[in-house]
């Protein structure tokens, strides 16, 4: 492949590809997303392209290993277009009976999905109550692309957002467009991006770095892993229209280190983004230069905290600093950096294609777009999944996931992983939206969500997800380092009948002292399930406390 | 001092003349205003660990908590070094480090001042209360390095490198006294007698009278100096 000097020379080669492409062409997509590729996706893979090179069906049949589709729980799932038909719980052994109906444009009726209730059949993915109830804006691409091949890529339609802005737009265009579209950070913060990428823009020095936060070290998140595993292209597209909108000439990458698959498609990625000239000097020959790298953590959650993360691309332990001066000004090596995570620079190439005015057409007043959500827990469906903000937390949980699990009622919903929030039953009709969801006590933080069925302990929730915690701070400060064991501690107690008096008031004053005094958002957030359970559940606590009126000290 | 880089706040209904780019903590200290620190040394950088010297700072209508020793003077803020927030959480942090050394003569002050119940929370085994002096004086102001910060969160202590220390720690002995707890010492000695016993590398002894020789820290236990 020679580098495209231009975006005509990227057009024509766009079409050349689609032009090779028969769209009536049947295509086998098998999903190698993390929980089908744990469920051994790649024997059934492999499986189709031996009977397709058994059978000499090349020319009459695709064979297509993707990305994450989403449907998890149904895994290994694979889908036949055209018609995107979905086969769940595919194995290896139904591999022949799919490309005999495949071929003859039948359906095979025992792989489709059945409701367990009334048994009913759906076949297409507009069908399935799990996709149905979706709007997948970002991850409705990955069932069509190999994450390994950027003509994939461009065969959706990729890269045509960047062309947009390198010819027909400002850097400020770009920067408006974004602000205008109200895109809010997805890492956790909910801050507006346009906002951050003007501080980085205006930030008089003239070196600046975009970075793409993808660490998820959120316990109960694994939508950001599946998009930039399965569709990397899209979020670098992000990345470099963004690296134009504020100037900055060098990005970062930075991910985990415990994920193959997802640094074998990135480092991929980057290295034919650079081949075709997508990254690099003079891009497209619109006389913009952009590098990007690769970077991975380094075990610990609070390496995902932009000034921690800073660091450790610099070379240093991840310990955060205060941001009384922003990273947006003053980032890595001193320089002004914008950082966003991944699903927010995901977001970017479609703003820039269909405009802000679309992109706020979806969502709440100042909730815009879609939202990424794991769905775990005691749920019926657990899987990846993206609704317009705003959707009712009861059809994410009911309708998507299709309730609890094993005929039990809910009891709680939890947002937010370790830094999050669980809130009653009764509250299942909020919508899905930053501040709303912030004021309810459980901020959806990244997009994890876990339903928690009638038999949950709250305390060992508060517990647990603290024992998670305390081994993930750097342990500089005080209050988060000395506050979160001592909460555990107490938790411990409690979990094993041994509560004292005092026991509640010390978790209160604990809790506050650790939300107001640690130095980052780790610290600051990581009472915050207590918190939410102090606020809907302290009769449940207050039980736990031996030589209180009615309480047992035991569960 | 020109004009334009002088910056005028509020501590404590205080007004304070000061220069852009001190932090708040300068700004007290200027103005003969206390805040107690315990990871706050002169000779080094800001590290805002200890968070004993949190503050209330209001700015353009928002209240918030920041550490003085790091947060920089702006025009017109209004700083409360003490306020019914700041004495709490000046007091939990002191009981939570008081878990670690119940006696050390700064945490007995602090805990007098704060009311702090020494025995509110569980106990600790180690008395390092990880202020981080002895690491950051090693590396800032004797660029020995020979005690380093090793694992993280709950897990975190110094620890004293022994290829490093044995050539260097005798002779300097420096951040022994710095040490709100003498933990550092005890850290000290506890690496020579398990890596390096009878190795440690001594001055030479003076050509003249050897009493005007090293200087080393009586060893003496934190409780006896209450």
């Amino acid at each position: 492949m020679t580098k495209l000097q231009s975006v005509a020379e990227l057009e024509k080669f766009r079409a050349e590809i689609l032009f090779r492409r028969d769209p009536a062409k049947p295509c086998i997509a098998v999903c190698a997303g993390a929980a089908c590729d744990g469920m051994d996706s790649a024997a059934v893979a492999a499986a189709f392209l031996a009977e397709v090179a058994r059978q000499t069906l090349g020319d009459k049949l695709e064979v297509r290993t993707t990305g994450c589709h989403g449907y998890c729980e149904k895994g290994p799932n694979v889908v036949v277009t055209p018609g995107e038909i979905c086969y769940f719980e595919v194995q290896p052994t139904d591999v022949a009976e799919v490309i005999a109906a495949t071929l003859k444009g039948e359906v095979v009726d025992r792989l489709v999905y059945k409701d367990p209730n009334t048994g009913a059949k759906a076949v297409h993915m507009n069908e399935v109550p799990f996709y149905k109830h979706q709007m997948r804006l970002l991850m409705g691409d990955n069932p069509k692309i190999d994450p390994m091949l950027i003509d994939d890529y461009l065969a959706v339609g990729g890269y045509a957002a960047l062309v947009k802005a390198l010819t027909e737009m400002t850097p400020q265009q770009v920067l408006d467009e974004v602000k205008k579209a109200n895109l809010r950070g997805r890492g956790g913060g909910g801050f507006p991006a346009g906002s951050k990428w003007e501080t980085t823009r205006n930030a008089p020095e003239k070196t600046k770095y975009v970075i793409v936060n993808g660490h998820e070290g959120e316990s109960a998140a694994f939508m950001d892993r599946a998009m930039l595993t399965g569709n990397p292209h899209k979020v670098l597209e992000g990345l470099i229209i963004g690296a134009y909108a504020i100037g900055a000439q060098r990005g970062f990458m930075y991910t985990r280190h415990d994920m193959p698959l997802l640094e074998k498609h990135v480092r991929n990625a980057l290295a034919q983004a650079k081949e075709y000239g997508l990254l690099g000097e003079n891009i497209l020959g619109s006389g913009f230069d952009f590098e990007c790298e690769l970077h991975f953590d380094v075990g610990i959650f609070v390496s995902g905290e932009s000034s921690a993360l800073m660091r450790s691309i610099e070379g240093n332990p991840p310990e955060p600093r205060p941001k009384y001066i922003r990273t947006s000004v003053s980032g890595i090596w001193d320089k002004p950096s914008n950082l966003n995570n991944v699903e927010t620079w995901a977001n970017v190439p479609q703003i820039i294609s269909k405009g802000a005015e679309w992109f706020t057409s979806i969502g709440t007043e100042k909730s815009k777009g879609t939202k990424l959500i794991s769905l775990s827990g005691n749920v019926v469906n657990s899987g990846i999944v993206e609704v317009p903000m705003g959707t009712p937390l009861r059809t994410l949980a009911f309708d998507i996931g299709g309730g609890v699990r094993d005929g039990k009622t809910l009891k709680a919903i939890h947002f937010g992983g370790a830094m999050g929030g669980s809130i009653p039953t009764d509250l299942i009709d909020a919508p899905l939206d930053f501040d709303g969801m912030s004021k309810l006590g459980a901020p959806i933080g990244a997009g994890g969500l876990l339903l928690m069925d009638e038999d949950t302990d709250m305390i060992e929730v508060a517990r647990y997800l603290l024992d998670f915690l305390v081994n993930e701070s750097c342990g500089k400060c005080a209050p988060c380092r000395e506050g979160m064991p001592q909460m555990l501690h107490i938790l411990t107690n409690m979990t094993q009948g041994k509560g004292k008096a005092g026991d509640l008031e010390r978790l209160e004053d604990l809790a506050e002292v650790t939300g107001l005094g640690s130095l980052c958002a780790l610290g600051k957030t990581s009472a915050d399930p207590l918190k939410s359970m102090f606020r809907y559940f302290k009769p449940e606590y207050e039980a736990r406390i031996v030589n209180i009126a009615g309480g047992s000290g035991t569960k | 001092m020109s004009a334009m880089s002088e910056i005028i706040l509020t501590i404590d209904d205080k007004e304070v003349k000061v220069t852009a780019g001190m932090t708040v903590l300068q700004a007290a200290q200027q103005a003969g205003i206390y805040i107690p620190t315990l990871c706050h040394h002169e000779k080094l950088e800001a590290f805002g660990g200890c968070r004993l010297c949190i503050v209330e700072v209001e700015s353009r209508g928002w209240t918030s908590y920041v550490v003085s020793c790091l947060y920089p003077v702006a025009k017109d803020i209004v700083v409360r070094t003490r306020s019914e927030k700041v004495d709490k959480i000046r007091k939990v942090i002191v009981e939570e480090l008081m878990a670690h050394a119940p006696d050390a003569p700064e945490l007995v002050r602090l805990a007098e001042e704060y009311g702090a119940d020494r025995e509110r929370f569980e106990r600790k085994e180690s008395f390092c209360i990880v202020c981080g002096l002895c690491v950051r004086y090693c590396d800032e102001v004797k660029h020995l390095n020979a005690v380093g910060f090793i694992d993280n969160g709950a897990k975190r202590e110094i620890s004293f490198i022994p290829e490093v220390a044995k050539n260097v720690c005798w002779e300097c002995q420096e951040c022994f006294a710095l040490c709100p707890t003498s933990y550092a010492q005890a850290a000290y000695l506890l690496t020579e007698a398990l890596a390096f016993p009878g190795q440690r590398k001594e001055l030479s002894p003076p050509a003249k009278a050897p009493e005007s020789g090293r200087r080393v820290i009586p060893i003496m236990p934190v409780a006896a100096t209450r």
